[in-house]
């Protein structure tokens, strides 16, 4: 049972079960749906940016534990980063959860709790989703974001 | 039920024996089949219809004895109406574009239901594509079953071919094919029936069906993977172009002018998995030694002890409670999405199928994103339904 307690650690659960920032945006600037054709999961991601800055970020939708969770974490870690600080968290979380690699997890925060997640290949999309969907906007990528593009 | 036959089955992870609970996906292998491909490879191996040496004899006549063996264990009239292909996906592809080609024109309409695999909605949306005609979806209940007056609303003068599954591979329902079957004829339109799921585990006549095409897959029936077989009516396939060009499928080949073989040959260009048809034959030999009655009844008992134990089971709801099913089951989980469950019985070496199932229309009917589904093959026994169970108690403790 231990390696799958890592991999569902009492965070993951707990922001899986009741995830933050979850909802609608009105003062939105930017909207973007991602979709993982594997599993049909899909969520929404809305954030207001204000001179590079992203203020305010949300979500909506429905997934497993680890896709809401990684969600959830997502928007507290980035609330007020700017773009570029952004894209560097999503490399070091790439980097964690695809490989396992420790070296830059301090970066990450709470979000740590996921480095689980690279001892189940099958199971990194869900954890990337939000991510992808996320970095969609920041390159200023139309369309829907799908885990297989 | 014969467990000790399937060499695969015998392995454990971490102490724990691998329970397999996902034939509707693949079926394991037993040793028969799997002896056969290799004998194939070790003493028979040549290229079929062509050599005039012994060797390439041997490999076509054994290739020829699967196409006879399947003629019979469907009661099909004649071995011609047996056509092999990669799969069930890919027997549905070749009607869609061979007699879809020339008999579905602008306006017509093909009618497939709710709960059909993807294979089986893809290949004629398609087609409706690229010539015009609509597809007419019939509606399916709240347990899982057609809804046949709607079926019979849905033709009209434009309807000319229906395409339904024998049975669903995500609810296990077995439908009503022969009353749809005769619905169909009735308004002058033609029938293919998706027997992916059904064949591994039904007794299959279509001379009594008299369906126009029925269609499966050999690796979900304990053959190897990469052969498939689309039965049609002779009257049908004499009149279809041929599916794809090349080798075998000709009878005279000039620049000028090409003659093409009759079926079956017309519909099989190339080289084809000549083990891997060999080797089903092996597998149609296993089941026929077994008898299809007595897998039947297996899977019920199987069937009704697990939905007993699973409709019991605190905060699980099952999907598709039809009258008449294979051994399939699907259900969510309170509050744990299937991909958790999937991966913490994965743990303890369990093995169902998480997601969609390659049915997404079915999972907006049943307003879910995804399913855990068990389905059973006719090795697995009550030790591996009470494995599941004890799986499930170990994912609920983990999201307590």
């Amino acid at each position: 049972m231990n390696d799958l307690r890592e991999l569902y650690q009492e965070t993951i659960i707990d922001h899986g079960r009741h995830p933050r920032n979850f909802g609608e945006l009105c003062d939105a600037t930017h909207h973007q749906e991602g979709f993982n054709p594997l599993c049909g999961d899909k969520l929404t991601l809305h954030l207001r940016e204000k001179n590079d800055i992203v203020e305010q970020l949300m979500f909506e939708g429905s997934g497993c534990a680890i896709s809401m969770a990684s969600a959830s974490l997502m928007t507290e870690k980035l609330k007020g980063k700017t773009k570029n600080e952004i894209q560097e968290i999503f490399s070091a979380f790439h980097e964690v959860v695809t490989t396992g690699d420790q070296k830059n997890i301090e970066k990450l925060g709470k979000l740590a709790v996921l480095i689980g997640v690279a001892e189940f290949p099958a199971r990194v999309k869900c954890a990337t989703l939000a991510w992808h969907t996320l970095m969609a906007i920041i390159a200023e990528k139309a369309g829907i974001v799908s885990t297989e593009n | 039920m014969n467990k000790h036959d399937f060499p695969i089955l015998q392995q454990t992870k971490n102490g724990k024996p691998l329970v397999y609970l996902d034939s509707s996906a693949t079926s394991q292998k037993p040793q028969v089949v799997i002896d056969a491909l290799r004998h194939y490879y070790e003493h028979t191996n040549a290229n079929i219809h062509r050599g005039v040496y012994e060797l390439s004899e041997r490999a076509t006549k054994l290739y020829e004895n699967t196409r006879e063996n399947i003629k019979n264990f469907i009661n099909a009239k004649k071995s011609s109406e047996i056509i092999f292909v990669r799969g069930a996906t890919e027997a549905i592809n070749l009607v869609a574009d061979t007699y879809g080609r020339i008999n579905i024109k602008e306006n017509d309409e093909i009618i497939i239901s709710t709960m059909e695999h993807h294979s089986n909605i893809v290949p004629w949306k398609l087609l409706c594509e690229k010539v015009g005609a609509k597809l007419r979806v019939i509606s399916i209940s709240d347990s899982g079953e057609m809804d046949l007056d709607q079926y019979q609303k849905l033709f009209s003068a434009h309807t000319k071919l229906v395409a339904i599954a024998h049975a669903s591979n995500v609810l296990g329902t077995i439908n009503p094919i022969k009353t749809m079957i005769k619905i169909a004829h009735e308004h002058n339109a033609k029938i293919l029936i998706d027997g992916a799921q059904a064949f591994p585990h039904l007794s299959i006549d279509v001379q009594d069906l008299d369906c126009d095409f029925y269609v499966f897959s050999a690796h979900k029936a304990y053959g190897p993977t990469g052969v498939g077989v689309l039965y049609g009516k002779e009257e049908l396939l004499e009149k279809m172009p041929p599916y794809q060009g090349g080798g075998s499928m000709i009878e005279t080949v000039s620049f000028e002018k090409i003659t093409y073989a009759k079926s079956p040959a017309k519909f099989e260009a190339g080289t084809p998995d000549i083990g891997g048809v060999i080797a089903f034959n092996a597998a149609l030999n296993y089941l026929k030694n077994i008898g299809m009655q007595n897998i039947m009844q297996h899977e019920q008992d199987l069937l009704k002890d697990a939905t007993q134990k699973l409709s019991e089971f605190p905060e699980l709801k099952l999907i598709g409670t039809a009258k008449e099913k294979l051994g399939v089951i699907s259900f969510v989980l309170k509050d744990i999405h299937p991909h958790d469950v999937g991966t913490i019985l994965a743990h303890d070496n369990i093995a169902v199928r998480a997601g969609h199932h390659c049915a997404m229309p079915l999972m907006q009917r049943f307003n879910v994103p995804a399913m855990v589904r068990v389905s059973f093959g006719l090795y697995n026994d009550k030790t591996d339904i009470d494995a599941l169970l004890v799986g499930l108690h170990n994912t609920q403790r983990l999201f307590a």
